[in-house]
């Protein structure tokens, strides 16, 4: 006897419930970008996304999160390090200020940089002097992308290394392996499905960041428009098919990294699995 | 006094935490910092002056009704997701599985303009209900809540989802042979059991949506005193570099944020204690 079976009907009408949910805000949503992407049809489309402008902001996208994801492998792979293999003092403070960038909003992500960089800052002075431009410029879409990802890596190889425990690299350290190569050979083959995970996880929030870049971004076409900031910019032109054309090569880069997502847990879990 | 620092046989210490702490202090600390060192500076009369004027006031309003009617919603649909998901079979499951995450990786804008434009009198779904029940979607409170109902639905099911999961099946068993219908042992047993993960998975998703404003900004219409949400009036500051009010909103906006959290935190433990005290 299923003690947990419940009626046909109340199951259906659950299940019918969850799906009519989605397929009215998740799918309908994308099946209305791609239809009005093609509306006025394929020439028009292949035109709006190879215009110089929609390549430009294109490549910025990639660039900003090309860096975005760099820098969070760089520090979430060195901040899951030191907090999962070492005890210190401030554990937890450093871990709540590793997780704060994503709970505030993102218009606010952006002033607190304005505010860093800006005319007003104590450090404009000196950016000046040595005439480096940050917000309003490139290096601050840079600064704000990996700003709203800071922590995506990070949490994800915590878990997976405090499991991990630190018995392996102890034995490895006292037979005399170096640091790079306790890493390499010891640590990296638990870590590399999270590791992939976290850099999908990033990718996804990188290319689509629209708040914290749209406060400091200049806004000029071709030099400081990302791919949402542009669609922005069309769609507010009242250019329809363009900013649509645009969201399809966004809708696209989403599904992909959806599967992987998919993918990408259950590898993770099938070696965990093994290793228990 | 704690003791100090055990020494630890493994390598890299220094360096790793030194990268970290320069990586942190660059992106975040200094920053942080420069948000206190800028606050410090308002003069308490002018900061109570921003924050109280009508428009901005309306604009708080706004955004917590709307995210608080969104986050409710989704409650009550992530609950019944989580639990299709996990007690039932049906054909495309790893497809619905899969699928929650897409508000979390469609960037914020591109999901914006796509309901915007659904939902216009001259849209599809706008068009239905506009001729059906005259109801406005679009450039209305309504709208902003479609637009963070999207961006809400990933948090309550990925809260609960798991919890659900862990659910002993004794439980279920023990109070169906004592002769409890499935209705109360879903109340009395399972509901319990979940409602710490479906608080958190609602006060995830509360905060998120008072702060978001990619998917918001198209559909509000952005009217002064009727659509016009906190996160909009920072950014039509900062557009006249009035950087003085954008902090004073922005300071309110991330003290309401922090009482979500932190009613979460002690709802958390409340309801811990109860279920643990049962037990």
């Amino acid at each position: 006897m299923n003690l947990r079976k419940d009626s046909g009907a109340l199951k259906w009408t659950l299940i019918i419930i969850g799906e009519l949910f989605l397929a009215l805000f998740l799918i309908l949503p994308l099946v209305f970008i791609v239809r009005t992407s093609l509306e006025k049809g394929l020439a028009v489309y292949f035109k709006s996304i190879t215009d110089q402008y929609a390549v430009k902001a294109a490549f910025l996208t990639i660039k900003a999160t090309i860096w975005a994801v760099v820098v969070n492998t760089i520090f979430g792979v060195c901040a899951a390090w030191c907090i999962t293999k070492f005890a210190f003092h401030g554990k937890k403070i450093l871990s709540t200020f590793i997780d704060l960038p994503v709970t505030v909003s993102p218009i606010i992500a952006g002033l607190i940089y304005v505010l860093t960089f800006g005319r007003q800052s104590f450090l404009f002075p000196l950016l000046d002097r040595w005439d480096i431009e940050i917000i309003f410029a490139t290096p601050g879409i840079i600064l704000a992308t990996i700003f709203v990802t800071f922590p995506f890596i990070s949490r994800e190889l915590i878990p997976v290394l405090t499991a991990q425990g630190t018995d392996e690299e102890e034995a490895a350290a006292l037979m005399g392996a170096k640091t790079w190569t306790i890493f390499r050979t010891v640590t990296l083959p638990h870590i590399k499905w999270a590791l992939l995970y976290g850099v999908v996880l990033c990718t996804a929030r990188a290319m689509g960041e629209f708040g914290a870049v749209s406060v400091l971004s200049g806004h000029l076409r071709g030099k400081t428009n990302t791919l949402p900031l542009y669609i922005e910019l069309l769609y507010q032109g009242y250019d329809f098919t363009g900013a649509f054309a645009a969201s399809s090569l966004l809708v696209v880069l989403t599904i992909i990294i959806l599967i992987l997502r998919v993918w990408l847990e259950g590898r993770g879990n099938k070696d965990a699995d093994i290793r228990k | 006094m704690k003791q100090k620092k055990t020494k630890s046989v493994i390598p890299g210490f220094g360096l790793s935490f030194g990268v970290t702490l320069t990586i942190l202090s660059i992106v975040v600390l200094i920053p942080l910092c420069s948000l206190v060192v800028f606050s410090a500076r308002l003069s308490p009369s002018e900061f109570l002056h921003t924050i109280t004027t009508t428009r901005v006031l309306k604009s708080y309003w706004i955004s917590i009704s709307t995210a608080f009617v969104a986050s409710a919603i989704n409650a009550a649909m992530g609950l019944i997701l989580a639990w299709i998901l996990v007690r039932y079979e049906f054909p495309g499951k790893r497809f619905v599985d899969g699928l929650i995450e897409l508000p979390f990786a469609l960037p914020t804008a591109v999901a914006g303009i796509a309901l915007t434009h659904m939902t216009t009198t001259q849209g599809w779904v706008g068009k239905i209900f506009y001729d059906l029940f005259r109801i406005k979607i679009a450039y209305t409170p309504l709208g902003i809540v479609v637009a963070l109902i999207f961006i809400g639905i990933p948090f309550v099911v990925r809260s609960v989802q798991p919890v659900l999961e862990k659910i002993d099946i004794q439980y279920e068993e023990a109070a169906s042979l004592l002769g409890a219908t499935r209705r109360e042992t879903f109340w009395k047993i399972i509901f319990p059991e979940i409602l710490p993960a479906l608080i958190s998975g609602f006060s995830l998703a509360f905060a998120r949506c008072i702060g978001e404003y990619g998917s918001v900004v198209f559909i509000s219409g952005n009217i002064p005193y009727e659509t016009e949400i906190a996160p909009l009036m920072i950014m039509s500051k900062l557009q006249e570099y009035d950087y003085a009010s954008a902090t004073s909103i922005a300071l309110v906006m991330l003290a309401i944020a922090f009482v979500i959290l932190s009613v979460n935190a002690i709802l958390q433990s409340m309801v811990s204690k109860r279920v643990s005290g049962i037990a």
